[in-house]
């Protein structure tokens, strides 16, 4: 278990002595600042907290942080932080990773780092581009997007973060934006909280390569009706509560409640409910829908190494604890004299 | 011989004392000839005799029955003298269809004894194996003493009564074939009773049939009269001592399993399944009550990863594969021996490239070992030199890894990883510590701070308070670890990488050389062929030849005294089971003009085809 520190950490107990090295205005400096500001009210000690990353702008997040780090290589962080976790189920441990690093040359350990439901709070920056090799289409790239590696845009559709995690069997899978530092504070708790794989996909502008990929519906003064926060227990509405969702055969339907002739009530939302539901929302894009931020799904399952504890303990039970040479003359045996 | 009485009676057999025998069971590979063979030098180890078991079989799990493809076997020699290596060629085959004859008949040596399973030399079973006429007729097998059996009809009978399938009884033919082989060799059935029983605890019926052609073979030995002679093979005088048959797989689990108690680490197996590196995971696995976990990744690299990242958190990352494996793992490896973490890689050899032959032997991965990654990236390489030298050689391996702060290359190969030998069981207190020293001081923590001796850094386990820090796979600060491109630093880093990896040399023991310090002809070898090289090597030296050898355990860095041993002999020759990796290594560090014996056919050397090939060194 984790220990709590008595004396209460602040900020800048988070920050390390780096300077930080992302471009000037970079939505990673957003997320950096929430995380530090956030991390003090877990009441978990520096020590016992460890950052993994892979490769790309967001994998150089772990030297800022004044815990334990590991900036690790393309695509691996989630396998080496699986690693870490089974051996050190103590520490907390987050992973931090790209769209490229998560979803294309990592994509094999991300969705097997969801279905063992291995510990482990991954923070996915998706800028929907290839930032530190300057500027190539990335798996969430939107079809057609035209980039250095795809002058005639990309005919590889893309990947849907959220859809891909509840896919592989996420208990935890929410979404928040860049621009939007209270709400993103807001997730970075839950994800904190959770039990289990917490996934925690953030829209985050890069403003070199792909600038105001996100601006249609993050801007603030866009938020409002382009977006919509989903609340456990609270009806699914947005634009003021001129209109709503509901979900048809499965299918998001959007509702005029302006209108009063809405043919039905907004879906009250429930982040337990079947992942159908939570499947149904992360398909909701601009600009028919609104975008969807907040807690897709967040439901208690068997987790990784709680399992592999217990299963060890079962062992040990069964067979006694280790005791090397009995191991050593066990089966058959024969002496010389 | 079609029906024999089931009532023992006793025929005056003559026993013949033999020091030595080497015989192999082929078959389909449904046949159960693993099984047979393993069973079989199971009771000739727990009679006392030295051994080494051959197991050869097809990647196909089950080729089409009756090809050529589908041809399993197991050869093993036993003996009551020291044995070296499973034997060069058996004396003794039992072949239970014709295309297990046809692919091994070569190996049999003239005159030999050839015991085949008559009943299924069938005409649809002779085409499939290419025979245009039956070979038990047409007088090409008069070289050997044949017996043909009809195994399959006298198990049927045997087990007619017993309510069991046809399917059941037609398998339970392999241990019709054990039960005459442990009648001729003079071993006794209870043990091979007690291990079918419990094999088969919870088929009864199975089990009792089994027994039941296990004794219905035995008896037909004692019974028929086409047997004249059976032969006794005494226990050998090994040293003093309690042992057991071990495969290099086990020997390795278990060396892994000493390894978390020695080391006080708890030790994490991150794997992923392939062959011949599955079954450590299958034997550490069952361990779990000691201080060992187990981990089947999602592939190689998520595999390596996870060892990683249990290394990172304080305990020992170990990972098992095969060369196809190290080939994906080999930039985490660079990223371990770049951050500076212990961690063990066993490479258990197979035929390669790419898929290469899976389940058949070679050595040919040494350079991939050393040189196979990005950079200037030099991590320690040992090998093991026999099955139970697997033990050892995991403890040397992680000792090196976690005093070092350094990934190790562990090589093992198909054939010790699954070839058996008598173990000589070391006392588990007697074994030597070593434990890391984790740093726990924050005052003047540096993250590459370097041991002055070793230039290994300190090992910090993540939750110490005060040295919170971060590692990664960029260039590093010589001292602080912080992300650094000056070209100065990258260049002394690089070098003290290289001279941390040299310094291992430091501790390795001086070589012991089989024979005379100089002379002639130096053989130097490594890994599986070990005993091959001693047993030729003897016996030239017996000859009266002026002739040495050396077998290395560490093959980065070399010994220390490697290179004046060298100098020391007029030729220096190199076997290896691949085109000459060593004899690379050995011409570029020593400018030494070695020669090298080389073969690449999936198999180990004889001693045979060794010895001649050494004696065109000798004058």
């Amino acid at each position: 278990m984790t220990e709590t520190v008595q004396s209460k950490l602040t900020r800048k107990d988070f920050q390390s002595d780096q300077e930080v090295r992302w471009c000037p205005g970079c939505g990673d400096y957003v997320i950096l600042a929430q995380v530090q500001k956030m991390m003090p009210e877990l009441g978990i000690a520096r020590e016992n907290i460890a950052f993994v990353s892979g490769i790309g702008c967001s994998s150089r997040f772990p030297y800022y942080m004044n815990t334990y780090g590991f900036h690790t290589i393309h695509g691996r962080a989630p396998a080496i932080a699986t690693g870490l976790k089974a051996s050190r189920p103590d520490l907390q441990v987050w992973v931090v990773t790209g769209d490229g690093d998560a979803l294309s040359i990592g994509g094999n350990h991300f969705i097997h780092v969801l279905r063992r439901n291995v510990d482990l709070k991954i923070l996915l920056f998706n800028n929907r581009i290839y930032g530190l090799t300057k500027g190539q289409a990335s798996p969430t790239s939107e079809l057609g997007k035209k980039a250095k590696s795809t002058p005639y845009g990309t005919i590889d559709a893309p990947f849907n973060p959220m859809h891909l995690a509840l896919g592989a069997g996420a208990t935890f899978v929410a979404r928040t934006s860049d621009a939007d530092p209270v709400h993103m504070t807001e997730m970075l708790r839950r994800v904190a909280q959770h039990k289990g794989s917490a996934f925690l996909e953030i829209l985050q502008n890069c403003v070199v390569f792909n600038d105001a990929a996100f601006e249609s519906f993050t801007a603030k003064d866009m938020r409002a009706s382009r977006q919509i926060y989903l609340e456990q227990g609270k009806p699914l509405v947005y634009a003021g509560g001129t209109k709503g969702l509901r979900l048809v055969d499965g299918h998001p339907e959007v509702l005029d409640l302006a209108s009063g002739k809405a043919p039905g009530e907004p879906m009250i939302w429930n982040e337990q409910a079947e992942v159908s539901a939570a499947f149904a929302l992360s398909t909701c894009a601009a600009p028919d829908f609104p975008e969807p931020v907040g807690v897709l799904r967040a439901v208690d399952a068997p987790v990784h190494h709680i399992l592999q504890e217990s299963q060890s303990d079962a062992v040990r039970k069964k067979l006694g604890a280790g005791n090397l040479a009995k191991l050593l003359t066990s089966g058959d045996t024969w002496t010389i004299s | 011989m079609e029906s024999v009485s089931t009532q023992p009676h006793h025929p005056a057999h003559k026993s013949h004392e033999l020091s030595a025998v080497t015989i192999r069971f082929c078959g389909d590979s449904g046949d159960g000839m693993q099984f047979t063979g393993s069973e079989f030098t199971r009771v000739s180890a727990l009679a006392g005799n030295d051994l080494q078991t051959l197991p050869d079989y097809p990647a196909e799990i089950r080729a089409p029955v009756g090809t050529l493809a589908g041809v399993s076997g197991f050869q093993v020699q036993f003996s009551s003298a020291p044995v070296f290596t499973p034997g060069d060629a058996p004396e003794v085959l039992v072949a239970m269809n014709p295309a297990a004859l046809k692919s091994n008949l070569a190996d049999l040596v003239r005159s030999g004894t050839l015991i085949l399973n008559s009943g299924a030399f069938t005409k649809q079973n002779l085409d499939k194996a290419g025979y245009t006429s039956n070979p038990m007729e047409d007088g090409s097998l008069a070289a050997y003493r044949v017996h043909a059996i009809d195994i399959s009809k006298l198990t049927a009978t045997a087990l007619a009564d017993t309510g069991l399938s046809a399917r059941e009884i037609a398998r339970a033919k392999n241990m019709f074939a054990l039960g005459l082989m442990l009648w001729m060799y003079s071993r006794p059935m209870e043990a091979t009773v007690k291990f079918l029983e419990q094999k088969f605890a919870k088929m009864p019926d199975v089990a009792a049939g089994n027994v039941k052609a296990l004794k219905a073979g035995y008896y037909f030995g004692e019974t028929a009269e086409i047997f004249t002679e059976t032969f006794v093979v005494r226990a050998a005088e090994l040293p003093k001592g309690t042992y057991r048959s071990i495969s290099g797989n086990e020997a390795t689990a278990l060396g892994l399993v000493a390894t978390s108690e020695l080391s006080g680490l708890k030790v994490f197996l991150g794997t992923y399944p392939i062959t011949p590196a599955s079954d450590i995971l299958h034997e550490l696995s069952k361990h779990r009550n000691f201080n060992v976990n187990t981990f089947q990744a999602e592939d190689e690299i998520a595999a390596v990863c996870a060892s990683l990242g249990a290394s990172f958190g304080g305990s020992l990352g170990v990972t098992s594969t095969s060369g196809p494996g190290v080939a994906l793992m080999q930039e985490t490896i660079s990223l371990a021996l770049t951050v500076e973490l212990p961690m063990l890689v066993i490479n258990v050899q197979r035929g390669g490239p790419s898929t290469g032959l899976p389940t058949k032997t070679e050595q040919a991965d040494l350079l991939q070992a050393i040189f196979g990654r990005n950079g200037e990236a030099p991590l320690p390489v040992l090998a093991a030199s026999g099955p139970a030298d697997c033990f050892d050689a995991v403890l040397e391996a992680a000792r090196v890894a976690i005093r070092h702060m350094t990934p190790v290359i562990l090589l093992t190969d198909g054939f010790i990883a699954n070839g058996q030998e008598p173990w000589k069981l070391p006392e588990a207190e007697q074994l030597a510590k070593f434990a890391p020293k984790f740093r726990t001081d924050p005052k003047d923590y540096h993250v590459y701070e370097r041991d002055p001796k070793t230039l290994a850094r300190a090992w910090v386990r993540p939750g110490t308070p005060g040295l919170e820090h971060r590692i990664g796979g960029l260039e590093k600060h010589k001292l602080t670890g912080n992300v650094s491109y000056d070209p100065d630093n990258h260049e002394e880093m690089v070098r003290t990488r290289a001279e941390k990896v040299a310094r291992v040399a430091d501790d390795i023991a001086p070589l012991s050389i089989l024979g005379p310090k100089s002379g002639d002809v130096l053989v130097l070898g490594w890994g599986s062929t070990c005993g091959a090289i001693q047993q030729a090597v003897q016996q030239l030296q017996a000859k009266g030849h002026s002739i040495s050898a050396v077998h290395l355990r560490h093959l980065n860095p070399l010994p220390k005294d490697l290179g004046e041993i060298l100098a020391r002999f007029k030729k220096v020759v190199i076997p290896e089971l691949n085109l000459g990796q060593l004899q690379m290594l050995v011409r570029a560090r020593y400018l030494v003009d070695a020669q090298g014996i080389h073969k690449i056919k999936g198999k180990p050397f004889r001693v045979s085809e060794l010895k001649s090939a050494l004696e065109g060194y000798l004058s």
